[in-house]
């Protein structure tokens, strides 16, 4: 069957518009999508985002005018209820509906696969085998940071640098990092916003994400699994400095916490926690 | 015995309370005694007896429902009875405040009832836009705070999932497929009152300090919670149950008691929803019943389920929880699709478009829908390797979701659409449903699910589909349907300022909320960035908005079916629907003769030479 | 009167029983125990148990001194912004040792030193740690030692006198511009509780509350 002319304007319209619409959002608006391009993962999380917005804009302007179309042009005129065309379906469209919407899901499966699979995983938690490493590269060694959660307070271990604990995250620039987010009671994550990394902590599980902070700044650290009365209150600033800042602040805070160096647990990658009390 | 005397003595309501407050102190006193146990020493140090508000809110609910009369005919079946039909009461009042198996009866006891703790629950979410107004002041303590999020998300999603099942299900499916009552009458009022009894001790947990688990109740931190998550537990428990049953009595009437002649091919579409959301709920409910009584025996048998020290395992719990959960949304979004779908054609006055489409939209949703539960942890640690499955899984959800999307234009197009108010809330519907199905895809995604997960992302994304297409359909039910039932009409004007409102607030207040999620802002916090507090505002505000346009249909529905009572025509909306043949409200026995149906959607003038 | 009027009473009538118990809802989410007054010096006492005169005798809870020398039953602590604050915490309970050892050293306050019994001490054993007294968002945190388990003389309800077994711990931290503050124990001490980190830990008013700087 031919398309008719309302359907034949609908197209037009909806394709003069994302021909509009799409390149603006690329252009304008994607740039500045979160999480920023403080950390490779976190770039590459912006560029899925801009992929998927600028995937979405057409899918959206298309029912939206459709919408439009059909509530402006086929309304019923006057009180009398008019009886419409039995139409029941019509094959062509449905196939084309079934065709396009399959190809859209295929490829964005394989795109975000794609992506996933990426070294580093984008920065989210990949558990204690992960699939995607960050392996160290050019002069440039891994840097293994611990994050603990616990109610309500995450600390920070450096187990390079002898199992120093600190209450604040200091990282080096440039560097890549292989977190190792644990817990000691409940279930938390621990988000660093710019730096795109969010890894759920778990006690007696050691969940592993990876970053390379690319610029000198600071960066959010918030709790994002509800653990308790204080979750909103488990936040903190953390720091991106340069390489020899970095080692400044690690002799700094070794310095600090020597006295209780002697009692600190033997750094491991869990912690079980007694159900009862103290963590062992 | 003097009238008044007789009428309070027997199984009803009051006999049922008086027996609940029995069953509970029963329950508290068996408690105490098991208290002594050694292996319970740490309610010692505690000073909660666990074991004793769980017995007492068991046996509680047991001495409810025996006072109410519910395990009358199971007694007489066990003593050696024959089976026999239920004779529920035929007219009063006072019918709608005990137990009645009549599908019409329980169908407007579910409508109060999903009313009063929708209304409930509502509140609570006012006052949460209330506390996120600033980012620092602090109204509630954060106890407090918690125990308000818990509340709201607890009630809703407990609540909401019966919203169209329990009073358009039950009244309407019966007539719709031309039988004279539904497969199990006793069941289905059974269910109802469970629905009662789990939200009345859902309230009583702010008595006992509250929860800060939220609706999600993860373990090890339900495992530690004080009193307050033991009337959670028990509420889940309990809408579970209920759940089953809505579920295996519409599964059951639709399978074996449809008129003659009509075929699977010929249901009608909101049949067609309702039939393959009670299969979902059959399956995926007693999953979260289990899930929940371990949590409960953590608690008080001193097992160790999610007790990671001693042998158990977090993820155990959000498995458990998600592997439920996500179907569960899908209870939540099909029964709106097939209101949308019913509702299309009546307004447009064209049959409804790719029916077999839309069937198989709705099938597929059902099934695959079992399969996409590890997008709820895809930064967990959790089962990291298949992350690639379920976002193919999640996004190949979206295809099937697509079908009921173009049923719906296709319906729409060339139609003479009539923009009554319940073609309104259908048509927001589909605007609602896109972004949150656009925003679905971002979360899908798993790299940029990284920012998005426990995030105000994903509350505004859940909010737009689920509020935003259940709740509008919902108001879409009841603005066409309440006539049918009741026999009295709506006011039109003040169901449009109600519309407008709504939709407006809705999205006003849901919009900036995807912004402030992606932009950092995580879930169920009580304080925030300071760079957020101009969008949270803008948020609460329009959520002030959205709580008055819910008063401006309170006042409708009070005043047009309690003091003004216009009656309504006959069939206000001209549709060929089986349900609108008859009066309103239907007679007690529904058909005198059961009919034989034909075409569902009998719109629409053929084209010149017959059907194409 | 009218079928519709008494209608019209009825509903009435349940609107406003409505609006009278979610007005009692709100007062009673909104209700917290009175802050003691701003003050530079700051005296509470941690105790092992109530005891009978209060909500919960079986849970763990801090005490703060008002001026008036009163044991107050409050976490609602308020001190002044840009000053030196004084605090001693009179601990009457017996130990039961950090989840985090981590916690052990003092930070945030002078010198990240503490007084305990007049000793200065830049850390303490872990295992014998009570309570702690933390203000995350200052960088406070210290470690209080806990009563030896068999010291003469303990303290089995609150408030406890000073005649009773407990260890006296004192610090100064100084405090910034105005504004709302957290502050919790580490220590998972609720007794009975899993992980030790429910009941009173986790209620306002008992092992955590606010210091309002104003």
């Amino acid at each position: 069957m031919r398309p008719s002319r309302d359907f034949a304007r609908v197209l037009l319209i909806w394709v003069v518009a994302s021909a509009i619409a799409t390149p603006a959002v690329v252009i304008f608006l994607t740039p500045d999508l979160p999480p920023g391009v403080e950390s490779d993962e976190a770039a590459g999380q912006q560029v899925d985002n801009e992929v998927l917005t600028a995937v979405a804009t057409p899918v959206l302007l298309l029912i939206v005018i459709f919408l439009a179309y059909v509530l402006i042009v086929f309304r019923q005129k006057g009180p009398a209820i008019e009886e419409g065309p039995r139409i029941y379906g019509h094959a062509g469209a449905q196939t084309a509906w079934i065709v396009a919407s399959t190809a859209i899901v295929a490829s964005l499966f394989a795109f975000g696969t794609w992506r996933l699979l990426d070294a580093g995983a984008a920065g989210g938690g990949q558990g204690p085998s992960p699939l995607s490493p960050l392996r160290a590269s050019g002069g440039e060694t891994l840097l293994p940071v611990q994050v603990i959660g616990q109610q309500w307070q995450f600390t920070y271990r450096y187990p390079t640098y002898g199992g120093l604990q600190t209450p604040h995250l200091v990282l080096p620039v440039g560097r890549p990092v292989e977190f190792h987010v644990t817990s000691l009671d409940v279930v938390h994550s621990f988000w660093a916003f710019e730096l795109g990394v969010k890894a759920d902590a778990n006690p007696g599980v050691d969940n592993v994400a990876y970053v390379t902070p690319k610029r000198v700044g600071k960066f959010e650290v918030r709790c994002a699994e509800l653990c308790g009365i204080w979750h909103g209150y488990m936040f903190d600033t953390g720091r991106v400095v340069d390489e020899r800042g970095f080692e400044t602040w690690i002799r700094k805070q070794q310095r600090l916490f020597a006295p209780v160096q002697r009692y600190l647990t033997p750094y491991s990658r869990t912690y079980l926690p007694d159900p009862q009390g103290r963590a062992g | 015995m003097t009238s008044l005397a007789r009428r309070l003595v027997g199984f009803n309501l009051l006999t049922a309370i008086v027996l609940a407050g029995a069953g509970y102190l029963l329950g508290g006193w068996l408690g105490d005694r098991i208290a002594a146990a050694p292996s319970l020493a740490y309610i010692a140090d505690t000073g909660e007896n666990d074991v004793s508000l769980a017995l007492g809110y068991l046996l509680g609910v047991v001495g409810f429902l025996v006072g109410l009369g519910a395990a009358n005919y199971p007694a007489r079946r066990v003593l050696g009875h024959p089976p026999s039909l239920p004779q529920p009461e035929t007219d009063g009042i006072g019918r709608y405040f005990r137990f009645q198996p009549d599908h019409k009866v329980v169908g407007v006891q579910y409508l109060v009832g999903i009313g009063l703790f929708f209304f409930i629950a509502g509140v609570n979410a006012m006052l949460i836009r209330l506390e996120l107004l600033t980012a620092e002041e602090s109204i509630f303590p954060p106890d407090r705070y918690l125990t308000v999020v818990g509340l709201h998300g607890t009630m809703m999603m407990g609540v909401m999932t019966s919203a169209v099942l329990g009073p358009f299900g039950n009244y309407l499916v019966p007539l719709m497929i031309g039988a004279r009552r539904s497969a199990f009458p006793r069941i289905e009022a059974l269910s109802f009152w469970l629905l009662v009894v789990a939200d009345v001790i859902l309230l009583t947990a702010v008595a006992l300090g509250g929860f800060q688990t939220g609706w999600t109740g993860y373990a090890p931190l339900s495992g530690q919670s004080s009193y307050g998550i033991d009337a959670y537990l028990c509420f889940f428990v309990l809408i579970g149950l209920s759940m089953t049953l809505v579920g295996l009595n519409m599964t059951a009437t639709v399978l074996t008691m449809r008129a003659p002649g009509l075929t699977w091919g010929r249901l009608p579409i909101f049949v067609w929803g309702v039939v393959t959301t009670a299969a979902m709920m059959v399956l995926a409910a007693p999953v979260l019943i289990v899930a929940l009584l371990l949590v409960l025996l953590d608690r008080t048998a001193q097992t160790s389920f999610f007790v990671q020290g001693a042998g158990g395992s977090s993820y155990l719990f959000e498995n458990l929880f998600w592997f439920f959960g996500h179907p569960e949304v899908y209870l939540l979004a099909l029964p709106g699709m097939g209101i949308l779908l019913q509702l299309l054609p009546v307004f447009t006055r064209k049959p409804l478009w790719g029916y077999r489409l839309a069937v198989t939209g709705m099938l597929g949703i059902a099934l695959v829908s079992f399969t996409v539960w590890q997008h709820h942890l895809f930064v967990s640690g959790l089962a990291a390797d298949l992350r690639p499955f379920y976002m193919l899984s999640t996004e190949l959800i979206s295809i099937p979701t697509g079908f009921v999307f173009v049923a719906a234009l296709g319906t729409l197009w060339r139609g003479r659409i009539r923009l009554t108010v319940p073609m309104l809330f259908c048509l927001a519907w589909i605007f609602n449903f896109l972004i949150g199905g656009l925003t679905g895809i971002f979360q899908a995604d798993a790299p940029s699910d990284v920012t998005a997960h426990g995030s105000f992302f994903v509350l505004a994304h859940f909010h737009y589909t689920i509020m935003g297409g259940l709740i509008f359909t919902f108001f879409a039910a009841l603005y066409y349907w309440l006539p049918k039932m009741t026999g009295y009409a709506l006011n039109e004007r003040l169901g449009k300022v109600h519309f407008w409102l709504m939709f407006l607030g809705f999205n006003s207040t849901f919009l900036p909320l995807f912004a402030v999620g992606l932009l950092g802002m995580p879930r169920r916090v009580v304080v925030y960035p300071e760079r957020f507090e101009f969008l949270n505002a803008w948020a609460s505000v329009s959520a002030f908005v959205l709580g008055f346009s819910m008063l401006v249909f309170l006042a409708n529905l009070v005043y047009s079916l309690l003091i003004a009572r216009t009656t309504a025509e006959p069939n206000p909306w001209h549709s060929t629907s089986v349900e609108w043949q008859t009066t309103s409200p239907p007679p007690a026995h529904n058909f005198d003769r059961i009919p034989a149906i034909g075409d569902p959607h009998d719109y629409g003038v053929a084209p010149a030479g017959g059907r194409p | 009167m009218s079928a519709r009027a008494q209608r019209t009473l009825g509903v009435a009538v349940l609107a406003v029983a409505f609006c009278g118990l979610l007005a009692f809802y709100v007062s009673a989410l909104v209700s917290s125990p009175p802050a003691a007054a701003r003050s530079v010096d700051l005296t509470l006492q941690t105790v092992g148990a109530l005891g009978p005169k209060y909500d919960h005798p079986n849970w763990v809870s801090y005490l703060v001194k008002d001026r008036d020398g009163k044991w107050l039953h409050s976490t609602s602590l308020e001190v002044p912004a840009n000053s030196l604050v004084r605090v001693t915490i009179l601990q009457y309970d017996s130990a039961t040792g950090l989840r985090n050892p981590f916690f052990a050293r003092p930070q945030g306050t002078t010198g990240n030193v503490i007084q305990i019994d007049g000793k200065t001490v830049n850390v303490i054993d872990p295992t014998l740690t009570s309570h702690t007294f933390a203000i995350p968002q200052l960088g406070v945190f210290v470690p209080l030692p806990g009563v030896a388990d068999n010291a003469k003389n303990q303290c089995g309800a609150a408030p406890c006198t000073s005649a009773q077994a407990h260890r006296t711990i004192t610090f100064t931290f100084r405090t910034g511009r105005k504004g709302r503050y957290r502050w919790q124990c580490f220590v998972p001490c609720a007794a009975g509780f899993l992980t030790g980190f429910g009941g009173p830990m986790q209620r306002f008013g008992y092992m955590t509350g606010y210091l309002n700087v104003v």
